[in-house]
C-alpha cells in the first residue's frame, strides 16, 4: 500500500498523486513529477524521497519555502495527514500503512535514516518484496537501545501458528514501537547484558532466558531457566524496559 | 591435556515425533576434546546397537590411545598420530559391528553413520561416514564441513539434480557408506583449523532434513551464548516441523585457544623453522 498526496488549492482538490517513485520532485518547471505552474513555486521547489513506507520531504532552497502544518521545513519526515504548503497550494500526505513511529521517535531514529536514504532503488525493491517490511524500521530501534533484535528469518513451513504475536515497547526511548513476531526466533535485550528469546511454535509463543545474570520478568514474576508460554497482554520486563506481548488478529 | 576449559560441549538426542525409539547415539568428552555422533540403521533395535557400539567403542578406545601418545605427535611414518589412531579405531569398530551383525541373526544388516571430531592443538580432525553432518558457524558464516556419503550428494555432484531439487527428493535416506555393513570401510578424515568463537554442530539427518540450514544458522547465531538452549531449540524446531526421524545434535564452542603442550626443544625447533 503506497502513500499518496492530495493536491489542492483554496479547498479545491486538484489531483491525487501516488508516491510510487523513490524520488518525487515538485516544482514549476515541466520536468518535475508534480508540476505546479505558479510563480510562487520555484523551478525545483522540493522533493519527496520514499523508502518503503516512509516518505521524506526536502526543500530544495526554494524562494518561498516549504511548509508542513504551518511550519517552514528544510527536511521533514512525513506523517499521515501532514499538510505540505507551497505558496497557495496544499499537499496532504496520506499514508494508510499503520505506522507506530511518532514524530518524537523520528528525531532519535534519525541516525539511521540517512543510511536508509542512501539505499539504492534496487535494495529498496528487494526489501519491499520481503515479507518483513517492519524489519527496516525495527533495525533503527535495535541500534538505538539494543532492544528487539530480529534474530531469525524463514518461518517454519508447516508449523506456522494460526495467530500472529507482536511486542509493543511500553517504556524507555522506544516506547510505542511495535515488533511483529513473524520469525521462529526473536531475541530481545542487549547481548552481554541480558538476552531473552521468544520462540514461535505451532501451539504458541514462548519466552526463554538466554544470557545474563538477570532473568526476564513476566507479569511481575521472574522466570526460571524454563520457557514460559506468552499469553495475550503479558507484560515482559527486560533490561529495565517493559513491553507487552499481544496477539494480532 | 585437559581441554574442558577451552571447549564447551552440549549434546541432545531425541526419538522425534514419529519413531518409537531412538537409534541415534552421541558421545562427548570435553577433557579429551572428542565428540561422536552416530545414526544407526537396521531392523528392530539393531540400529541403536550399531550406533551405540560405534560411540562407546570409539570413545573408550580413543581415550586409551591418546593417553599414550598425544594426537598432535607425528608418527614414524610421518603421519599425524590422530589420523593413524582414528583410521585404526574406526576400522576396529567397523569390524566389531560387522561381526556382531554376521553372528547374531537379530542384528543382521545393522550399520551406522558416523561423524566425529577430535579437537587438539588449535585444530580438529573430522572423520565421517554416511550422511550425518558437521557444520561450522564462524562469525556470520555457517557452512557444512562434511559432504554426505549419500546417493543424493552423488547426484548433486554429478549435476543430475540441483541442491534445491534435492530437498524434495525421495532418496534422502540412501547412504553410500556406513560403518559395520561391509568387512572394511573408508572414513573420510580431514583436518581443519579452529578459532575461538567457532561453534561446531554435529547432527543426524533428523535435523537437517527437517530444518533448513538457514534456520539452523540463525538459531545458532541467536543462541550461541547459551549452548544448552541452542541444542534444545534445534531439537524442538525439528520436532515442531514434523520430527519424522530421530534427531541428535552435538554442539561444541571454542571458548579459547588450546595449543598442544610441547617439550622445550620442540618449541625451540619450531622457533628456528
Amino acid at each position: 500500500m503506497s502513500a499518496k498526496l492530495i493536491l489542492s488549492m483554496d479547498g479545491l482538490v486538484l489531483k491525487e498523486i501516488p508516491l510510487t517513485k523513490e524520488r518525487t520532485s515538485i516544482g514549476r518547471k515541466p520536468h518535475n513529477d508534480i508540476q505546479i505552474d505558479n510563480l510562487a513555486i520555484s523551478g525545483e521547489h522540493s522533493v519527496i524521497v520514499t523508502i518503503l513506507n516512509d516518505s521524506f520531504l526536502e526543500d530544495l532552497n526554494s524562494t518561498n519555502g516549504t511548509y508542513v502544518n504551518g511550519q517552514p521545513i528544510k527536511k521533514h519526515f512525513l506523517q499521515n495527514n501532514d499538510v505540505v504548503e507551497l505558496g497557495k497550494y496544499k499537499l496532504k500526505y496520506l499514508n494508510e500503512t499503520p505506522t507506530q513511529t511518532t514524530a518524537a521517535d523520528f528525531e532519535k531514529t534519525m541516525v539511521l535514516r540517512p543510511d536508509l536514504m542512501k539505499k539504492t532503488a534496487e535494495q529498496t525493491a528487494a526489501k519491499a518484496v520481503s515479507p518483513s517490511d517492519t524489519q527496516v524500521g525495527m533495525k533503527a530501534l535495535d541500534t538505538q537501545a539494543g532492544m528487539a533484535k530480529p534474530a531469525a528469518a524463514a518461518p517454519a513451513p508447516a508449523a506456522a501458528p494460526p495467530v500472529m504475536g507482536a511486542i509493543q515497547v511500553l517504556t524507555g526511548a522506544n516506547a510505542g514501537k511495535e515488533l511483529d513476531l513473524t520469525k521462529n526466533l526473536t531475541t530481545l535485550g542487549k547481548p552481554g547484558v541480558q538476552v531473552a528469546v521468544i520462540t514461535r511454535r505451532p501451539h504458541g509463543y514462548f519466552i526463554t532466558h538466554v544470557e545474563g545474570a538477570n532473568f526476564p520478568v513476566v507479569n511481575g514474576a521472574t522466570l526460571d531457566a524454563h520457557p514460559r508460554e506468552l499469553k495475550d497482554h503479558d507484560v515482559i520486563e527486560l533490561v529495565g524496559v517493559k513491553m507487552e506481548f499481544f496477539i494480532k488478529a | 591435556m585437559d581441554l574442558s576449559q577451552a571447549l564447551q560441549m552440549v549434546s541432545r538426542s531425541d526419538a522425534g515425533m514419529v519413531r518409537s525409539h531412538n537409534e541415534d547415539a552421541v558421545f562427548t568428552h570435553a577433557a579429551m576434546g572428542l565428540v561422536i555422533l552416530a545414526d544407526g540403521m537396521g531392523g528392530y533395535n539393531a540400529g541403536e546397537v550399531a550406533s551405540g557400539m560405534a560411540t562407546t567403542l570409539l570413545g573408550s578406545e580413543l581415550e586409551k590411545a591418546f593417553q599414550k601418545t598425544a594426537p598432535h605427535q607425528i608418527d614414524a611414518a610421518g603421519k599425524l598420530h590422530s589420523h593413524t589412531v582414528l583410521e585404526a579405531e574406526i576400522a576396529r569398530a567397523n569390524t566389531a559391528i560387522y561381526q556382531a551383525a554376521q553372528s547374531q541373526p537379530q542384528y543382521a544388516g545393522m550399520g551406522t553413520t558416523l561423524v566425529m571430531a577430535l579437537f587438539y592443538d588449535n585444530m580438529m580432525t573430522v572423520a565421517h561416514i554416511g550422511d550425518s553432518r558437521l557444520y561450522r558457524l564462524r562469525g556470520e558464516e555457517f557452512q557444512a564441513i562434511t559432504r554426505d556419503h549419500s546417493l543424493l550428494q552423488e547426484q548433486i555432484d554429478s549435476g543430475m539434480i540441483t541442491a534445491e531439487e534435492a530437498r524434495h527428493s525421495q532418496n534422502k535416506n540412501l547412504v553410500t557408506r556406513a560403518l559395520g555393513v561391509d568387512p572394511t570401510v573408508e572414513a573420510e578424515i580431514r583436518d581443519y583449523d579452529t578459532m575461538p568463537g567457532d561453534v561446531y554442530l554435529l547432527c543426524s539427518d533428523g535435523l537437517n532434513d527437517m530444518v533448513e540450514d538457514e534456520e539452523i544458522a540463525l538459531t545458532l547465531q541467536a543462541l550461541s551464548a547459551n549452548l544448552d538452549l541452542a541444542a534444545t531449540q534445534l531439537i524442538q524446531t525439528a520436532n515442531d516441523s514434523g520430527g519424522r526421524d530421530n534427531v541428535s545434535v552435538v554442539l561444541v564452542r571454542i571458548a579459547r585457544e588450546y595449543p598442544a603442550a610441547r617439550s622445550w626443544w620442540a618449541r625451540l625447533l619450531q622457533w628456528f623453522k
